[in-house]
């Protein structure tokens, strides 16, 4: 049994290797060409073999590692808070970071710019620990800043494509709004706990010191709080209204989908909320608004998810619709908490995110592998038959596909969702929600069924599906072990090692229990009857393809607003620095000089009489107006 | 008696005159001849001016007079100049009316 305690190098270590390996490809990818893919892998696996041997350490240690900046007598800076769910958490992170890194190996072979690839993908490992790592919230806002750079970057590493530049860009712009809601209430804390910012600190404060009775007294101000800090779990989660770049951001490269866009930047922002725990429970009509945003995101998101053709999109839908699960957890559990209900060890949400966080990198590698063996093909109504070609990718994509969908006892997605589900049904503010994620659940196995059925039964419909062949053992490796994690990941002797994720306490109830097993029938059974066999797609639901029209709508509003906006300021300049500032004294000036310029009529005559005037102005004032004044 | 204040007034109605002539007239020449009769009405008053200054021993101040010298020297030269200003000018404009010299104009 683990007994001692985290050596304080660890964490050091697991920050500063990807960062020198990103440093390193930085400044010398031009002298080492291929040895960055092995660098870059390597440090990947040092972190991984770093972070399994932290997770066989106990205790909750806080260690300052680099201060930068003094507030009072508060040092603020790097310091690592190393606990259950941050060893947790890191584990996910370096586990897939691993295997994605020897997936990319392979999908990026052919790619001219492995080095920018490789270190970009080094520079996320590096953001993303210390996200995790963060002991306080400053720390985390610049890892948040990083990891939102690193995710700019990799959508864009073919930026030669204007539609991956876009993405890119709108991934990047669309964060900025969310973690401009963090920063404010990131500052509000910063305020009232008198610059201390730490999770700890926070925390112990929040239970029984000042903070305590601010949110007794100031509850409007603990609600915006803790509001401001879900809009960066919005931005970077991707959650309503903010979800729309996360579709988009599958113009990146398959890997990076399934690493950043899947399992661990997207998921951050639940991290994050459960970090901040202490806030949200303070708030209890957040921590509602909380819940709704998580269930009204995952029931749109899988509506959505069913029209989509693209098999990326199908999946990123998913994702978008699992982490409105997990939000709309968060949200449940501190409403709970709230009420003073003994909630037990272990958070549903971050249960949640380490069982999605295997089988959906396991998804989206598998789906790359599939892209790969046809040539670049992602419309999935190009497909079918691909079961026989990739057998193990096929075998290993169902195992997904079944723990996605929540298949019971067997996979893990069953047990995750159960708990959610469960926590939504008995402490739920109305049973509302409970039907929300029943219903998303039963379209969760109507949209994974469909994404199978087409694109790996019947037959091939196009000559890159019908002569694709299984992809290389680089890639087929990666996609068998996360199979294998995802198989295991629930079992109670492999998730106590996760004990503040295992959430244990809701006992499984039975109307939950039906409930979700009748949606997972109907909607498995419905998509396969209507899908098997069929040559295109015999839905046409406009609303849900076109996205509930949401590109559409922000497009107006940036339109209507930027519009507004810069025809007002237009106005104001042309009024004030045009007209006031500019026009105006130019207009004195020249109106001065044409007067001035009266005086010059090159009259040689009117010249001498104005001397002579001058003259006897001066003898005037000489002999009558000075001796008079001056003595 | 003649007294200094007849010599004064006789230079300042040559000034005068001449002033008015450099503002009146046209003709280049003319504002020329004006403008010499404004020199010789200042030469006028310092030699005036001397003549009614008188030392102890009953001489002139002689230092006016003196001065007088260099005015008249001064303005030989000055007419040299500006004669030769004026014939470039003629030469120029084929006209001595100072109206067609008005390029200054601004």
């Amino acid at each position: 049994m683990p007994t001692e305690q985290t050596a304080p190098t660890l964490p050091t270590l697991l920050l500063l290797l990807p960062l020198f390996t990103a440093l390193v490809i930085l400044l010398g990818h031009k002298f080492l060409k291929g040895a960055c893919v092995i660098l870059s892998v390597a440090s990947s696996v040092i972190c991984f073999l770093v972070s399994l041997s932290m997770l066989g350490t106990v205790g909750e240690v806080w260690m300052p590692m680099l201060p930068f900046l003094e507030i009072g007598k508060l040092p603020l800076g790097l310091d690592a808070l190393v606990d259950q769910q941050c060893r947790g958490m890191m584990f996910i992170v370096t586990s897939i970071g691993m295997v994605v890194h020897v997936f990319s190996m392979g999908y990026m072979k052919e790619d001219d710019a492995q080095p920018r690839f490789f270190g970009a993908l080094s520079l996320f490992m590096f953001s993303m620990t210390g996200i995790v790592l963060a002991g306080n919230l400053v720390m985390m806002f610049l890892f948040w800043e990083l990891v939102g750079l690193s995710s700019y970057l990799l959508i864009g590493h073919w930026f030669e494509r204007p539609a991956a530049a876009e993405a890119s860009k709108k991934a990047f712009l669309t964060n900025r709004i969310g973690d401009f809601g963090f920063m404010i209430g990131i500052l509000m804390l910063f305020a009232v706990n008198h610059g201390d910012v730490r999770f700890l600190e926070l925390k112990s404060s929040f239970e029984s010191g000042n903070l305590h009775q601010l949110a007794q007294t100031q509850t409007t101000f603990m609600t915006v709080a803790a509001l401001c800090i879900f809009m960066g779990a919005v931005g970077k989660s991707a959650q309503f209204p903010l979800h729309v770049w996360l579709p988009d951001a599958m113009e990146g490269p398959t890997p990076v989908s399934a690493l950043i866009h899947a399992a661990t930047m997207v998921a951050a922002g639940v991290y994050m909320l459960v970090r901040c725990s202490f806030l949200i429970e303070a708030a209890p009509a957040a921590a509602e608004i909380i819940a709704w945003i998580g269930g009204g995101t995952a029931l749109m998101a899988a509506l959505m998810a069913t029209q989509q053709n693209d098999i990326k999109r199908v999946l990123a839908y998913s994702t978008l619709s699992q982490l409105g699960y997990m939000v709309m957890a968060v949200g449940l559990l501190a409403l709970q908490v709230s009420h003073n209900t003994d909630t037990g060890p272990g958070h549903p949400a971050m249960f949640h995110l380490y069982t999605h966080a295997f089988f959906k990198a396991m998804l989206f590698l598998g789906a790359g592998a599939v892209i790969y063996s046809c040539h670049h093909e992602q419309d999935m109504w190009k497909m079918g038959g691909l079961a026989k070609h990739m057998p193990v990718t096929f075998v290993t994509f169902a195992i997904g596909t079944a723990s996605l969908m929540g298949v019971p006892f067997i996979t893990s997605g069953f047990y995750s969702k159960e708990a959610i589900l469960g926590l939504a049904f008995e402490h739920g503010p109305t049973r509302a929600l409970f039907w929300i994620g029943t219903l998303t659940a039963m379209l969760t196995a109507f949209y994974m069924t469909r994404l199978v059925v087409v694109a790996f039964f019947g037959k091939s419909r196009s000559d890159a599906s019908h002569h694709a062949v299984e992809a290389p053992m680089v890639m087929v490796l990666p996609l068998i072990a996360l199979a294998f994690a995802t198989l295991i990941s629930a079992l109670p002797s492999v998730a106590r090692l996760f004990q503040a994720m295992k959430y244990d306490h809701a006992l499984p109830h039975h109307t939950v229990e039906i409930c979700s097993i009748t949606a997972l029938l109907i909607g498995a059974v419905g998509a396969f009857m209507l899908y098997r066999g069929k040559e295109k797609d015999p839905l046409n639901i406009k609303l849900f393809a076109r996205k509930f029209y949401f590109d559409e709508i922000y497009a107006v509003i940036v339109k209507v607003f930027q519009d507004g906006l810069a025809w007002m300021v237009t106005g104001l300049e042309r009024i004030f620095v045009d007209g006031l500032v500019v026009r105006l004294p130019a207009w004195l000036a020249m109106r001065a000089g044409a007067a001035a310029r009266l005086l010059q009529n090159g009259q040689l005559q009117s010249y001498t009489f104005l001397l002579g005037v001058g003259i006897l102005v001066v003898i005037y004032l000489v002999v009558f107006v000075l001796p008079g004044s001056g003595h | 008696m003649i007294t200094l204040s007849h010599y004064l007034v006789v230079s300042g109605m040559l000034f005068a005159l001449g002033l008015a002539g450099v503002i009146a007239r046209r003709n280049i020449l003319i504002i020329y001849m004006c403008l010499e009769m404004m020199l010789s009405a200042a030469n006028l008053a310092l030699v005036a001016f001397s003549r009614f200054r008188v030392t102890p021993e009953g001489l002139p101040d002689y230092a006016a007079q003196s001065l007088v010298f260099f005015t008249i020297t001064v303005a030989a030269a000055e007419v040299a100049v500006g004669l030769a200003i004026i014939v470039a000018l003629f030469r120029a404009k084929q006209s001595v009316d100072v109206e067609s010299v008005s390029k200054l104009q601004g």
